[in-house]
């Protein structure tokens, strides 16, 4: 039982890193509570499968330290960590049993024979695979193989932390909801530490209390999923987040007012200190923009209207900037000119990607 | 499904049984025509029956002796070059390089013996372990032990296994280095999780995902071996007396040396039999591996 404590970690595959174009990581300071349902979210090649197996200790970092609690683990290799991996692809001993499978990593702790068969029953029953226990591993379908994986790490009874590398991938999808609640369900009744990898937002949103989002080698932000819903800190987050993802339109903004094109938007909070001559972007998720009748709100020209099943989504454009927004159901329109009216709490300006807090004059104490 | 009557299909596959018919089947005609009669030269045959298989049959007779004889000397071959060149090709495929320039550099290297020709490596180690002019010979009888292949029957067997050793061990660590390739690195990195030793990590990762390759190389060593001519003939011929006479060696002094046509045709039907009736089992063997393997990725 441990907190994981990554400390100034950075990686680089290359033996010599120049400049940070050579860092797959780039630096990172993160504390990974003891008991945390973590996602780590984000696109292939952003350095998530790097950074978890860098806690896994398959890979030693170029920089930082990695600490289990107090203990500094950097140069420790895995079979010395309290750490347990699920695979991307399962990975089971094909010659053996389930039993034998699930034996295996504390037969090699030369743990006594009696114990081992009792915490194999135990961790058997936990993940449903007591009636299977004498087949041989290899006949099994994906999903069991991958409770096998998951269950050779679940026996140690040393194991600090789960790390899952998209353990999802081959699984179908009608199995995926059941042994993503299974985890769930083993998370709470387990006190482990679980850090999920993956590039699906479904799945890291519903998984995890807590999600790290990560893009192009570093952690961009770093919340629970409201918080990366409701207050993306950079504008990746909004798009990646979310589907349709965040509108992102470039702005000017003059005191409380945004100019997009030539369409002023109010805004909720002042922004004096926005850097001169940086992208100034203003963001909105479509959930807080919606479609009026022509004439209230801001004049928008409307290119195409979707049908997703819950919600009808609008394809719009603000004075030539594309972006998406929700159509009330009672709502019919002649033409493509149409109105959008915004939350303005949920509008958010951007300067080079990153989140500007902004300033609420007047109403202290808001953020 | 009715399917279209079209005689223009008889057409298109003749020559193929033509072709089939002049390479194979007349020619094994030829030889079980050879294989009923006996000659004494000058182009005249005499009808004999099944004479020549009851003589062959029986190992108390002269023909059924020496048949036996190299029979047995094909097994143990065979049964040698396997107990060596199987464990040893493993061993070197395990040692290869996993990436970087060292890979092209191993496989180029591990390939040139499978590139010589037969005789040529026949020829080669002829020289090679000559106790007067070849290296290898020379330098053995230099350390004061009496090496002579042409002489000593023990010192020709090891010459040949360790010349088939030398010539075709490379082969088995090819296949097994592929077989080694597919393995994903997950499968390593969980062991490693796992605690599990390097010997562990042999016998429960490397050895059954092997177990495919395995099986072929084994089947080509092994055919390959059991059908051995060239080598031998070259290097020994046969000799000292008849201590490495394999059966194609023996086959070809029959035919060619003694020109007795019945009696080889007679062996060389019986050992194409023993052939056919071996990658039988092999075959069956490797084909219920491939179903057992079928089962593991669509289990019912």
């Amino acid at each position: 039982m441990a907190s994981i404590t990554l400390d100034g970690l950075a990686h680089a595959y290359r033996p010599d890193p120049r400049g940070p174009q050579d860092y797959a990581l780039k630096e990172i300071n993160h504390v990974w509570r003891q008991g945390g349902a973590y996602a780590l979210l984000g696109p292939s090649g952003c350095g998530k499968t790097t950074l978890l197996n860098i806690i896994s200790g398959l890979v030693i970092p170029t920089r930082g330290r990695i600490l289990f609690d107090d203990r500094d683990v950097t140069q420790l290799p895995t079979e010395a960590r309290n750490i347990a991996q699920v695979f991307q692809f399962p990975v089971v001993y094909d010659t053996m049993t389930v039993r034998e499978n699930l034996a295996f990593p504390l037969k090699n702790r030369k743990m006594p024979r009696e114990a081992i068969a009792r915490r194999v029953e135990e961790i058997a029953s936990r993940l449903g695979l007591n009636s299977v226990l004498d087949r041989k591993a290899s006949n099994l379908t994906a999903d069991a193989k991958q409770k096998i994986s998951l269950g050779r790490g679940l026996v140690r009874e040393d194991v600090a932390a789960i790390l899952f590398d998209e353990p999802l991938t081959v699984i179908d999808p009608h199995l995926k909801w059941q042994l993503r609640s299974s985890l769930k369900e083993l998370h709470r009744a387990l006190d482990l530490t679980m850090i999920y990898v993956t590039h699906d937002q479904t799945e890291a949103l519903t998984f995890a209390d807590t999600v790290v989002v990560m893009h192009d080698g570093a952690v961009v932000q770093t919340g629970t999923p409201e918080e990366l819903f409701e207050r993306p800190a950079h504008t990746f987050v909004g798009h990646f987040i979310g589907s349709p993802g965040m509108n992102v339109l470039p702005a000017k903004v003059e005191g409380r007012t945004a100019h997009v094109g030539d369409v002023a938007i109010a805004l909720d909070r002042g922004y004096a200190a926005l850097p001169v001559g940086g992208r100034i972007e203003l963001g909105v998720r479509p959930e807080f923009a919606t479609l009026a009748a022509p004439g209230t709100g801001l004049p928008v020209k409307v290119t195409r209207i979707e049908d997703i099943g819950r919600a009808r989504i609008a394809r719009i454009e603000i004075s030539g900037n594309p972006a998406a927004a929700m159509v009330p159901e009672d709502l019919s329109l002649d033409g493509d000119s149409a109105g959008l009216t915004l939350d303005p709490r949920q509008i958010h300006i951007y300067a080079d990607g990153v989140l500007v807090p902004g300033e609420a004059a007047g109403r202290e104490g808001a953020m | 499904m009715d399917k279209p009557v079209n005689n223009a299909a008889w057409l298109l596959v003749a020559p193929v049984f033509l072709i089939v018919a002049f390479s194979a089947i007349l020619p094994i005609m030829t030889v079980v025509n050879y294989s009923v009669q006996d000659t004494f030269g000058n182009n005249q045959f005499f009808w004999n029956g099944l004479g020549w298989f009851q003589e062959l049959l029986d190992p108390s007779t002269e023909l059924g002796g020496r048949f036996l004889d190299a029979l047995w000397r094909n097994l143990l071959f065979s049964a040698i070059i396997l107990a060596i060149e199987v464990p040893l090709g493993i061993l070197v495929a395990l040692s290869m390089p996993r990436d970087g320039w060292k890979v092209a550099a191993t496989l180029v290297i591990m390939a040139l013996p499978l590139l010589i020709p037969w005789n040529v490596v026949g020829t080669i180690w002829q020289v090679f372990a000559r106790a007067d002019i070849g290296l290898g010979g020379w330098a053995i009888n230099a350390l004061g032990i009496d090496y002579n292949y042409t002489g000593d029957p023990l010192a020709a067997w090891i010459t040949i296994v360790v010349m088939d050793v030398w010539h075709w061990t490379s082969l088995v660590a090819l296949l097994c280095y592929a077989g080694l390739k597919s393995i994903p690195d997950a499968y390593y990195q969980a062991a490693r999780i796992d605690g599990a030793s390097r010997w562990a990590i042999f016998t429960t990762i490397q050895l059954p995902k092997m177990k495919r390759v395995l099986l072929i190389a084994v089947l080509l060593r092994f055919m390959d071996s059991f059908m051995i001519y060239t080598e031998p003939f070259v290097l020994t011929g046969g000799g000292p007396g008849n201590a490495t006479t394999f059966l194609s060696i023996d086959l070809v002094k029959i035919a060619l040396g003694q020109f007795d046509l019945g009696k080889a045709a007679a062996m060389s039907l019986v050992y194409n039999l023993i052939v056919l009736a071996l990658c039988w089992v092999f075959y069956t063997v490797m084909t219920h591996a491939g179903t057992e393997r079928r089962q593991e990725e669509n289990p019912a």
